[in-house]
Parts: C-alpha cells; sequence; structure tokens
C-alpha cells in the first residue's frame, strides 16, 4: 500500500470535519443539522475507508502472500527469529521435513489444515484457549502452540512419542491421562484423522506473521 | 408526567405488551448467566469440579450467549416500548412481531439444550451447522443464525413500517432505522466459514466488534434518549443534538477503531497505527455521554418520576465510561496491549464494559416499563429495596472486575512480560498468589451480585404495588 497509517488517519478525520463543516454552512455547532450532517459524513467516510482496506488486507492475508503461509508450510521446519529491523520476532520457515513421515502436496495440505480447523471449531477450542490471542482465557494461547519447547522438554518423554508431532497428537487424544498444571483439558474425543489435522492447523497458524505476538516468545527462563 | 406521556395509566399498546415478554425473557437470561458465571468462577477454584460433565468451555459458551440475548433482547423491547409512543400509533406487523419472537424463544431454548446436552461434534460442517460455530460470542450453530437475521429483518420492518404508516420520522427514529440496518447486515459477516484463520477473525470482528463497540452503543444511544425524555422530560431536540454527536463519535471513532482487534491476527502492520489511534479515541464518546447525564440530571435537580429508573441511567452514562472507556483504554494502545492481550485483563474490560454500557441500559428501560404496567402507576416510581438491588449488583460487578483486573497484572507480567509466553509460563502465572488469591474474591463478589439480582427481581415484582395497598388500607380505616 502506498500510504500509512498516519496519512490515512489525518485524511480521514480531516475529510470528516471539512465536509462537515461545507454542508453544515449558516448552521451553528450548537444546532442539531450540525451534528446529523458530521454523524453522516464521519460514518460515510470511515466505512469507505474499511472497505478500501479489507480489499488490502484480503490480498495481504492471502496464503502464501506476505503475511500468512501456504498450507504446505506444515511440510517443513518452523521457528521463530528476531528481525532487527521490525525489532520484533518473525516466523522462519526452514527445511522439508514432512509431516507424520510424509511430504503433503498443496492439495492434501490444503484438506488437513482444512479438516484441523473444521476440528477446532467442532470441539469449541476458543471457549478455554486463545487462538491469535482472542478466545477465553482459561488454557494457553495456541497461536504459536507448535513452536511451545513444552513438547520436547515434558510431554515427549512423557507419551513416549518420538517425534514432536506424534507427542502433540497422543496428548491431544488423551489429555485427562497427562495432566499439566492444575487445570486439564478434557477429552474432546478426537479420532485418529482429527487429531492429526488438528496439529497440522496449529503447525500452519504458527507459521503466521502476528506482528510480533505473543511477546517474546520461549525467549525468557 | 413527563411531555414524553404514556397513554392513559395501565393501558398499554400490543407492541409494549410484546416488549414486556422482552423484559421477562430477558431478565430471566440474565439470571441464566449469573448461574453460569459462578459455576466458572468456581472452577478457577477447584478445576475438577463437573470436569467432563460440565467443562469449563460448555459453562463459559451460555455465559457468552446468555448475556447477548438478554442484553439484546432487553434493547430490542426498549424499542418495541417506545415505538409507539414516539410514533403515536401502534405498531405495523405486530402479529409478525409476536410470532418471530415466540419462534425465537423456542430456538434459543434448542440452542442453549444443545450447548449443554450435546456440546460438542465430529470435525465436519455439520456440527457448524447443528450443534455449534465454535466461535466465541458467535457460538449459535448457523441454522440459528438464519433465525436471528430474520428476526432482526422483522424487527427493522417493524420500525420502518411503523414510521411510515405514521408519516412522522424523527431524528431518533433515523438513526435508528440507520443502525438497525447496520446491526442486521454486521451479523451476516459472522455467517462464513473459512479456513484461513486470520481471514476468519478478520470477519468475526465485523460482528463482535462492530456490533458492542458501535451499533450497540448508537441502540444505546436512542434507548437512552427516549429514556430521558421520558423519565427527565428533556426537550427532543436537546436529545436529538446529542444523539447526532454520539453518532458522529462513536462511528467516526468505532468502525476504524476496529483495528485495534487486527494487531496480532496476522493483518498487515499498518493495522497497529490505525487501530491504536482510533480506538484511543473511542472514549469521546462515552465522555460525552456523561457530560449528558450530569447536564440532564442537574438541570432538572435530578427531579424524575421514576427513581431507579434513574439512578440506573446514570450508571449507565458512568458505567459504560469507565468499563468500556477506562477500562479499554488502559490496554487497547499496541504497545501495552502485545502484553496485555488475551489476560485475564481482557475478561475485567469484558465484564466491566458490557454492564456499564448495557445492563444499565436495559434495566432503566425495565424498570421505565415496570411503572406502567397494572395499576402500579405511582409518582414517583420508589422502594425500599431498588437500592440495596443496586448497590450489590454495583459492588459485586466491581469486585469481579478487581479481581479479573489484579490477576490480569499478574498473568501480564508473569506470563508475557518476564517468562516468554509459552505453556510453562502460563501455568506459572496462574499458579501465582497474586492470580490465585483473587479466585474465591471473584466467587464471592459473583454471589454478591447474584443476591443483587435476586433483590431486583423481587423489586420488579412488588415495586409501585405498596402505594396500592397502603391506599387501600387507608380506605378501609
Amino acid at each position: 500500500m502506498d500510504y500509512s497509517w498516519i496519512q490515512i488517519a489525518v485524511a480521514a478525520v480531516f475529510l470528516s470535519v471539512v465536509i462537515t463543516l461545507v454542508l453544515s454552512r449558516g448552521y451553528g455547532w450548537l444546532s442539531p443539522t450540525f451534528w446529523r450532517n458530521a454523524a453522516v459524513v464521519s460514518s460515510l467516510i470511515m466505512l469507505f475507508i474499511l472497505m478500501w482496506l479489507t480489499f488490502d488486507t484480503t490480498e495481504k492475508v492471502r496464503p502464501g502472500a506476505s503475511q500468512v503461509p501456504t498450507w504446505t508450510v506444515i511440510n517443513h521446519e518452523i521457528g521463530l527469529t528476531w528481525n532487527e529491523e521490525k525489532r520484533r520476532q518473525v516466523p522462519v520457515i526452514g527445511e522439508q521435513t514432512g509431516f507424520f513421515g510424509k511430504v503433503y502436496s498443496p492439495e492434501e495440505a490444503f484438506a488437513l489444515v482444512n479438516k484441523g480447523k473444521m476440528t477446532l471449531q467442532s470441539r469449541n477450542c476458543m471457549e478455554c484457549h486463545q487462538i491469535l490471542g482472542n478466545g477465553a482465557y482459561y488454557a494457553p494461547d495456541l497461536t504459536r502452540a507448535w513452536l511451545d519447547p513444552w513438547w520436547e522438554e515434558r510431554v515427549m518423554p512423557m507419551v513416549g512419542a518420538k517425534t514432536h508431532e506424534e507427542a502433540m497428537k497422543v496428548w491431544l487424544m488423551n489429555p485427562e491421562k497427562y495432566p499439566q498444571g492444575q487445570r486439564r483439558m478434557p477429552n474432546l474425543h478426537f479420532t485418529d484423522e482429527e487429531a492429526t489435522a488438528l496439529v497440522a492447523f496449529l503447525k500452519w497458524m504458527s507459521a503466521i506473521d502476528t506482528n510480533g505476538f505473543p511477546p517474546r516468545f520461549g525467549v525468557a527462563q | 408526567m413527563s411531555t414524553f406521556a404514556h397513554r392513559q395509566p395501565g393501558e398499554l399498546y400490543e407492541s409494549q405488551k410484546l416488549a414486556i415478554w422482552y423484559f421477562v425473557v430477558a431478565i430471566a437470561l440474565f439470571g441464566a448467566q449469573i448461574i453460569f458465571g459462578l459455576l466458572l468462577a468456581y472452577q478457577y477454584i477447584d478445576p475438577n469440579f463437573l470436569y467432563q460433565k460440565l467443562s469449563f468451555m460448555t459453562n463459559r459458551t451460555v455465559h457468552l450467549n446468555a448475556m447477548i440475548v438478554w442484553l439484546l433482547v432487553g434493547m430490542m423491547g426498549g424499542v418495541y416500548w417506545f415505538l409507539p409512543i414516539e410514533t403515536g400509533r401502534e405498531v405495523v406487523g405486530i402479529r409478525l412481531a409476536k410470532f418471530i419472537w415466540w419462534v425465537i424463544v423456542a430456538g434459543v431454548t434448542v440452542v442453549v439444550l444443545v450447548y449443554l446436552l450435546v456440546q460438542i461434534g465430529p470435525g465436519t460442517a455439520f456440527t457448524l451447522w447443528f450443534i455449534n460455530e465454535g466461535r466465541e460470542y458467535i457460538e449459535a450453530p448457523r441454522w440459528a443464525d438464519f433465525a436471528i437475521v430474520a428476526w432482526v429483518a422483522v424487527f427493522l420492518f417493524n420500525v420502518v413500517a411503523t414510521t411510515l404508516a405514521a408519516r412522522r420520522i424523527t431524528g431518533l427514529l433515523g438513526v435508528l432505522i440507520f443502525d438497525l440496518v447496520a446491526l442486521g447486515a454486521l451479523y451476516t459477516a459472522g455467517m462464513h466459514y473459512t479456513v484461513n484463520v486470520t481471514m476468519d477473525q478478520y470477519l468475526w470482528w465485523w460482528v463482535v466488534h462492530l456490533w458492542v463497540e458501535a451499533t450497540w452503543e448508537v441502540l444505546v444511544g436512542v434507548v437512552m434518549g427516549w429514556s430521558l425524555m421520558y423519565l427527565l422530560g428533556t426537550p427532543r431536540k436537546l436529545i436529538e443534538t446529542w444523539l447526532f454527536l454520539e453518532v458522529a463519535l462513536v462511528f467516526g471513532t468505532g468502525i476504524l477503531g476496529l483495528g485495534h482487534h487486527y494487531f496480532w491476527i496476522g493483518t498487515p502492520e499498518y493495522w497497529i497505527g490505525l487501530g491504536g489511534f482510533f480506538s484511543a479515541l473511542e472514549p469521546l464518546p462515552l465522555v460525552a455521554m456523561v457530560v449528558h447525564a450530569v447536564y440532564d440530571a442537574g438541570a432538572h435537580r435530578l427531579h424524575t418520576i421514576n427513581k431507579p429508573a434513574m439512578m440506573w441511567a446514570v450508571t449507565q452514562a458512568f458505567g459504560n465510561f469507565i468499563g468500556a472507556g477506562v477500562w479499554g483504554f488502559m490496554q487497547t494502545l499496541p504497545q501495552i496491549n502485545m502484553y496485555s492481550h488475551g489476560t485475564q485483563l481482557a475478561a475485567a474490560h469484558g465484564h466491566f464494559a458490557f454492564f456499564g454500557a448495557y445492563v444499565g441500559t436495559v434495566l432503566t428501560l425495565v424498570y421505565i416499563a415496570v411503572q406502567n404496567i397494572g395499576k402500579r402507576v405511582q409518582i414517583p416510581l420508589n422502594s425500599k429495596l431498588w437500592p440495596w438491588a443496586w448497590g450489590l449488583l454495583v459492588f459485586g460487578i466491581i469486585g469481579i472486575v478487581a479481581s479479573f483486573t489484579i490477576s490480569g497484572f499478574a498473568q501480564t507480567m508473569i506470563e508475557r512480560a518476564e517468562l516468554g509466553s509459552t505453556w510453562n509460563a502460563f501455568i506459572k502465572s496462574y499458579t501465582h498468589p497474586w492470580y490465585t488469591n483473587t479466585h474465591w474474591w471473584r466467587f464471592w463478589m459473583g454471589m454478591l451480585f447474584l443476591l443483587g439480582y435476586v433483590l431486583l427481581v423481587w423489586d420488579l415484582l412488588t415495586i409501585g404495588r405498596r402505594r396500592t395497598a397502603n391506599a387501600a388500607e387507608g380506605a378501609h380505616d
């Protein structure tokens, strides 16, 4: 986009004020007509800008565009790195390692992540967890769940899994058997296919550029 | 009696009789919201309580949905109450309005029973259509979404057709129609499934934010405008000027203030600046409402025809400003929000804002209606009980909000600022004494809130009747 947020904000406020003043010539600022004009003008201008930015945002959040990864990212190593220019963490996509011992084609990867998203919604995950920071506040934020060191440090030995994805899957299918902390996740009866898909979705989500949220992920002790 | 008068005491329009049903259901759902909130509060204390039977997720779904429905129903009831007075005639299409109302009541019952008894489904479109859409606030399954859109459409038809039939458009009606079109249209933005979670949340906020931080606030402006005309006899010109100012500020700041939900969901960086700037201005209309309330109440030296409604109206003005404005501003700047987002601080803001902005509004409307039911027209409407109900509800919510705020500070600091936002960091934060100490506090403040609710219901059933009884006794003597 060719305009900075400051230019957009200043233009929005400036246009709202000027057009209101022009339309309200001859009316005092205490008259209902003045404020009726202000209401209509500011609503329409802000709505217009929202629509314009929505087109721009929609382009930029397409999988594979600047913000959101392609579906096949599930075949790759994913990490976070400090970007000195932006002064925040950004996701990095590493070499291809496969997922559950398999390299998924773009169509297969889409189908799997899609199944994962359906599973996420059908089990009402947001009602305890946060997804990209939104949801309830009873369970951990899942934005960077795939990248959480807890899986390797604690869950892998606990469930006897050999790989990261296997540890997540076994744990998700039996959360009541392997409690972490005082609050326990209920068993949501994932099928094998659903659990695989959910892990794929979480891995894909971990590679979204979230402008540095959650902050300092995995940095401190 | 104020200039914005009802018909003869006790004589109601059909639309107002329907409004009473709206209020009855609203108050009942308010009770359900509190009960499920208490279950949640207790699950914070003992996470094993009802584990796997009525888990946190299920209780929270009902807690949230009961709230959204009762507040919306309460405000719509307010419109059905005042619309015939504003237009001077019966509402057009009232039979259709009654029909769709009972469809909605039946629909809500089915949705809640499915939430409680079925809870979750397989990871297919079937679950999204018939059990739960799994998107916070708009969990209602897709079939219910269509029922809700039909309901808002009938409501909009009632308002537009009645306005046309009355051949009189006032500023209040103009704003109401404008707002309802936006409110109905925005809900449809939340009726899509998309695998791209960033786009999903982008549109999800069009419902959640543009309802509660834009169209609902304007709806409040309309019904509170009518309420002030009724309660204080405030001149229409003054009300409408303020309402237009409110709309200019609410939509002028709130539409792009939407950007404060687009900081971290994978949307481009310009939303950080735009969202921070416009959402920081969102308290402006709320300050204006406080100024208006203080001015109006002062100009009339608090002489009102309905004491509890007046008190709730004043509470609404201050509560909206403090809960939505101050508690919102506290965490809306991106530099702070990066650390506080998705912590207990968000819950603190949510509780305070919904109570201040919307509970205050609906209770004002309910007390106005109560004054005009049966032979209860007492001027001014007053009782010894309502200050206790008011006090317990206000004290209770402040206590609940304070506990969320303190645990939120602890969580923000420990989980986000110090320990790096991981699963382990999350566990370390919620087991810290600053966090755990607030659990019991929250629960008991919730119990006080429940007591306030019981007194409120008792007062609504009895207020205004005592004088009639006294008068009857006097006559007997």
